[in-house]
């Protein structure tokens, strides 16, 4: 069964008709061609599809695309509209990244991440859930391990999120 | 095209930092990986979806497509009996679709086309097949039915013997026997193999054009061309942009025969083929699991007498590789009486293949877990065992090392990791519920070059040059150094160098594997550049051009030449869990000159986290009943994830091996993965006293207390 939908895509609203079947990442990469959004696993077990849906940080596979009719989705192209943004600059400047596969869904994950560090989100290693989260090593990780990166990059992603989350 | 014996670079922007010149286009996600590609496609994509047989052995009755075909949007239906004819069907991996037989759980048996995704797996899911069923075998046990293959990956020997292993372990002080595993592993690069292919026609010749996720564009043409029975020209590869590899892009597998086979049924419309990350486990290449019975023969004081390692690996009925697991036990350390064989299970399983430092990575384990063993033993500091038995000669060819310098990473990597301050014995330190143990290991690679590579040079209006040579970035940060070299070669600017990749239209190049890619392409681009420079001298005219390949020193006959490392592991391990934990990793290399220590140290990272991985989580379980892997996604194959990464760190000894290449360097891809494990495995033991000999150590290996 088809259906239309409407998503804005890094602000550009776009409408198109979509299989019931269809992800929210297949209707991006296939049905609008918006293909910085990456395919790893297509079941929510690595990361490389992550996005920011209306502000969060998400997996575009586990979304089907007909139950998400008007999202506004922002993707790692969409996080450079005025230059790269902080986090990409971050995994540049410490090469947070080889093959590249993952990163966009790094560098969303991590925008994410810490805008839910900001609102106060405790994660699985947050001891103190009364306090303001303090941003340390083990925070990072543990938040940031749902984005797998085979290439093993994660001592540069580390690295990274901590300059940005600093900057 | 000219041979050219290339002098040792000056080097500039070798040995800098520069930034990877492709990562404003990773970190935005605009480059194009196979699966991207939109632009340079003629027209809108078939879909294509594998159908999988569900036995492991026998032979395909029919394939009744009706319900695929009458599913909206399915195009069509191939089978072995409307697949184009393969003119060689030699390679049984790839030879897919060419009779009725099924030689292992999720063979492809089938190909469904439809005009988009949704239908073409629904299509597939709807294909009707019957099967005759035949007893398959798909374990590897102790006493599986097993042959000697005439060699073993590349093209080394099977077995080797030097001396007399029997008598000298007989005569020694000490001896350790032992059997050490390691599991059945996939390489599971992030990016899924894809491949996007079309035919067309060009002055009445058929002409196959792909987008490829590959280690090897001109690799891709050489295993197609003799099966479709064309001429390398006809068939173009691209492969811009590839999302790891790590062995299992280096070779084409079955998949990419599916996608040739099945656009050339589609009068010219492209077809896409993604593969699912669960089709990889069945089609895309593993590491075989390993037996190594080792037997290690030594004087009281730790001096070897005896070294040997018999090895038992399995491989398939479909297709042979055979891993070359002993093949660093014949070089590492000194000993007159040493041993090696490699004997193989032909299962009804799918075809392994490479997958990082094949061979190292199992050997080195077992080697190196030994070594601990023997250590302790013969009350011998595990470093101080190595430096007795360090050879004057390679113990393999006789030949001298070029360079050998694993004393050295060995006292650098103590020095960095605190290791005087090690307790001898194993059990004694606890921290709170952990018990916390450190252990080393040697690492070696062999430094490799690959014949067959071609670059060109071409001046530019401006000043600039233009360097062309058809080798793949998997991610290990090609593109950038490759630049540099050039820089360095022609004797300008980084961003004078205008460089060229990927694609079969360029000068040919080897695969990006055995860490021999920046070695064997960046010769190539000096040879030509310095021919450039000998030929058109400083300042060219625009528009000339020079094609060389690297002409070897002579002098490299005359040596060995080895990367080595040394890995430094603390774990902790809970008392009451089992659980494991890797505060601090360290691995200290000799590779010669590093061409970028940016890139050089993620590819050194990444293969200690890869090493890591493999010691602590990566197991693909099989179930020999079905003959497939369970295991088949990222959440029941577990790699390392961020969490279980803590401090890791690299660093290499400053050096220059301009024997082996005129910049200087030896490759860093592969060493990395290289005895990690076992430095985690020998930490585990000196943290609990409890020898575990199989990767991956798991917590339920370490509840048993070994003073009960």
């Amino acid at each position: 069964m088809d259906s239309q939908i409407t998503l804005s895509v890094n602000g550009t609203s776009r409408s198109l008709t979509v299989d019931s079947r269809t992800t929210l990442l297949d209707a991006l990469r296939e049905r609008l061609g918006v293909t910085e959004v990456k395919k790893g696993c297509d079941h929510g077990q690595c990361g490389s599809c992550t996005v920011l849906l209306d502000g969060r940080r998400e997996l575009a596979c586990l979304a089907l695309a007909v139950a998400r009719d008007g999202v506004e989705v922002v993707t790692a192209d969409g996080l450079a509209h005025d230059g790269l943004h902080a986090v990409q600059q971050a995994f540049l400047d410490h090469d947070g990244y080889q093959c590249g596969y993952c990163t966009p869904g790094q560098v969303c994950s991590a925008v994410g991440m810490l805008e839910e560090v900001k609102d106060g989100h405790p994660s699985h290693v947050t001891t103190d859930l009364e306090a303001d989260v303090e941003l340390t090593d083990d925070e990072v990780r543990e938040r940031m391990s749902g984005n797998l990166c085979r290439c093993g990059a994660y001592a540069g992603i580390l690295a990274a999120v901590r300059q940005a989350a600093g900057a | 095209m000219t041979a050219h014996r290339t002098r040792p670079l000056r080097v500039r922007s070798v040995g800098t930092a520069l930034g990877r010149v492709d990562g404003t286009e990773k970190v935005t996600g605009r480059a194009t990986y196979a699966a991207d590609h939109a632009d340079g496609v003629p027209g809108d994509v078939l879909h294509l979806w594998l159908v999988q047989s569900t036995i492991a052995k026998g032979r395909v009755v029919e394939v009744r497509p009706e319900h695929a075909l009458s599913h909206p949007g399915v195009v069509d239906v191939i089978d072995h009996t409307s697949a184009p004819r393969l003119v060689d069907t030699e390679n049984g991996e790839l030879a897919i679709l060419q009779d009725a037989a099924v030689g292992f759980r999720g063979q492809i048996i089938a190909l469904v086309l439809a005009e988009t995704a949704e239908a073409a797996r629904e299509g597939a899911a709807l294909v009707e097949v019957s099967y005759e069923a035949a007893a398959h075998e798909a374990e590897l046990r102790e006493d599986n039915a097993t042959y000697r293959p005439d060699s073993v990956n590349p093209d080394l020997e099977t077995d080797t013997f030097q001396g007399d292993v029997d008598a000298a372990l007989r005569e020694a002080d000490v001896v350790v026997e032992q059997t050490y595993r390691t599991a059945y592993e996939h390489n599971n690069p992030l990016e899924p193999h894809a491949t996007i292919a079309w035919w067309g026609e060009v002055d009445g010749r058929a002409t196959l054009s792909m987008f490829d996720s590959t280690q090897g564009v001109h690799g891709v043409v050489a295993s197609l061309v003799p099966m479709l029975g064309v001429e390398p020209d006809q068939i173009r590869v691209r492969a811009p942009y590839v999302g790891g590899g790590f062995g299992s892009k280096g070779e084409p597998h079955a998949h990419v025969m599916a996608a040739a086979l099945a656009a050339r049924t589609t009068n010219g419309r492209p077809v896409r083929l993604a593969v699912t990350r669960q089709q990889m486990f069945s089609l895309t290449g593993y590491r075989t699991a390993t037996i190594s019975r080792f037997r290690l023969g030594a004087r009281s004081d730790g001096t070897l007498t005896a070294i040997a390692h018999d090895v038992l690996e399995q491989s398939s009925v479909v297709r042979e590789f055979a891993e070359q697991t002993a093949s660093p036990t014949r070089m590492m350390y000194a000993a007159p009486n040493r041993r090696t064989t490699h004997r193989l299970a032909r299962l009804d399983v799918a075809v392994p293949s490479w997958m990082r430092a094949p061979g190292e990575m199992p050997g080195m384990f077992a080697h190196e877990v030994a070594m601990d063993e023997l250590a302790v033993a013969c009350g011998v500091d595990p470093i101080v065992l190595r430096e007795r038995n360090e050879p004057d000669l390679d113990p393999e060819t006789g030949k001298p090392f070029n360079n050998r310098r694993l004393l050295d990473c060995l006292h650098r990597g103590a020095e960095r990791f605190g290791w005087d301050a090690r307790p001898r014995e194993a059990r004694t330190q606890t921290d709170g519920d952990w018990w916390v143990g450190t252990g080393v290991a040697a690492a070696t690679y062999p430094a490799m070059k690959t014949p067959g590579n071609l670059a060109r040079v071409r001046s530019l209006e401006g000043g600039g040059y233009a360097v062309a040579i058809g080798c793949v970035d998997i991610g290990t940060g090609a593109r950038t150094v490759l630049t540099q070299i050039a820089a360095d070669a022609l004797g300008v600017e980084a961003d004078a160098v205008d460089l060229s990749i990927a694609d079969t239209r360029l000068p040919s190049a080897s695969v990006a594997g055995g860490s021999s890619g920046t070695s064997s392409w960046g010769s190539a681009i000096v040879a030509a550049a310095q021919l450039f420079r000998d030929d058109h001298g400083a300042s060219p005219d625009p528009g000339v051009e020079t094609t060389a390949s690297a002409e070897d020193d002579p002098a490299a006959e005359s040596h060995a030449f080895h990367s080595f490392g040394a890995v430094f592991a603390e774990t902790r391990v809970h008392r009451w869990t089992g659980e494991i934990r890797v505060p601090r990793l360290l691995g200290v290399y000799s590779v010669g000159r590093v061409i970028n220590p940016v890139t050089a140290r993620s590819q050194f990272l990444g293969g200690l986290v890869m090493g890591l991985s493999a010691g602590l989580f990566e197991e693909s379980y099989r179930d020999s009943r079905f003959g497939h892997v369970v295991t088949q996604d990222l959440a029941s194959y577990h790699v390392a994830s961020h969490a279980d990464v803590l401090d890791v760190d690299a660093e290499w000894l400053e050096e220059a091996d301009e024997i082996f290449t005129p910049m200087g360097s030896r490759g860093v891809g592969e060493i990395g993965i290289v005895g990690t494990a076992a430095a985690v495995a020998n930490a585990t033991y000196h943290a609990t006293g409890i020898r575990r000999r199989s990767i991956p150590l798991t917590p339920d290996q370490f509840l048993d207390d070994p003073g009960t």
